[in-house]
């Protein structure tokens, strides 16, 4: 199938309208957003049930195989999910030069938060002794 | 782009500054604002991960900030803000479904959405409270 064939002539010259690339983004936000729902409920419960609970007592659910792989999940949808999000807040809102850069600075920052995020969790499922 | 769009300045239709607020629209804004301000949440969450693996005295420190009265009306706002985005999100995905665009649907959905939120963000405020003083 020409995948070009709803595109007008004059479109396709001037490379407006669809990048073919719309889908995807919305799809994964979809993905992420059914990935989060279950994650962002069991990590709120599991933050109630540790109010002014202790240090330890938190290192210790922290440290546990399954809360470390449910967190690094977490982290993982929530911030691809984010920089979805953002996108569009600043590809609706931003139409001058900045806008390059914000989208730069939104995928450069969440990709950073996940990535310490995941550290700061393996640290902790891994960490030194004095921790604990 | 530039190059494309027209010079001149045209007159703009109705604009969004004398439109009646509707359900409708004030849903989709606070769906958006809340993803922003929970785009912020994200941060914290990371910042209290990297707290809770250096130590414990940094984390009692992360603590006592989230512990003080501006910290703690954040943290509702925050709480307020997940409950609404993850309502009005699971809206949107029934909406992907091609199920209750009736503007009678909409409404209730809608509605559905803010007394949810509200109801979860009391409850939470409540059990954690609860569980805070060792009920």
């Amino acid at each position: 199938m020409d995948r070009y064939r709803v595109q007008s002539p004059l479109g396709r010259a001037t490379g407006l309208g669809s990048a073919k690339g719309g889908f995807t983004h919305w799809w994964v936000e979809r993905v992420t957003a059914v990935a989060l729902g279950p994650l962002t409920v069991w990590f709120a419960a599991s933050l109630i049930a540790h109010t002014n609970g202790d240090y330890q007592t938190l290192i210790v659910w922290l440290s546990a195989p399954v809360t470390t792989v449910l967190m690094i999940l977490l982290l993982f949808a929530l911030f691809w999910h984010m920089a979805l999000g953002l996108q569009v807040v600043v590809d609706d809102y931003v139409h001058t030069e900045a806008k390059i850069w914000m989208l730069l600075a939104i995928r450069f920052a969440c990709v950073t938060l996940a990535t310490v995020g995941i550290m700061a969790m393996l640290y902790i499922a891994f960490g030194r002794e004095p921790h604990l | 782009m530039k190059r494309l769009s027209s010079t001149h300045a045209r007159p703009l239709s109705p604009n969004i500054q004398i439109y009646r607020p509707q359900l409708t629209s004030v849903l989709s804004i606070a769906n958006r604002i809340s993803g922003v301000a929970l785009g912020l949440c994200a941060i914290a969450l990371v910042v209290w991960l990297a707290a809770a693996a250096n130590g414990p005295e940094t984390y009692s420190r992360y603590q006592k900030i989230l512990g003080s009265w501006p910290g703690q009306i954040l943290l509702l706002a925050a709480t307020f803000s997940f409950f609404l985005h993850l309502s009005g999100g699971i809206r949107h995905l029934v909406w992907d479904t091609v199920r209750g665009f009736e503007l009678r649907e909409i409404y209730i959905s809608g509605w559905i959405v803010i007394i949810i939120s509200i109801l979860l963000t009391f409850a939470t405020w409540l059990l954690s409270q609860m569980i805070g003083k060792g009920v």
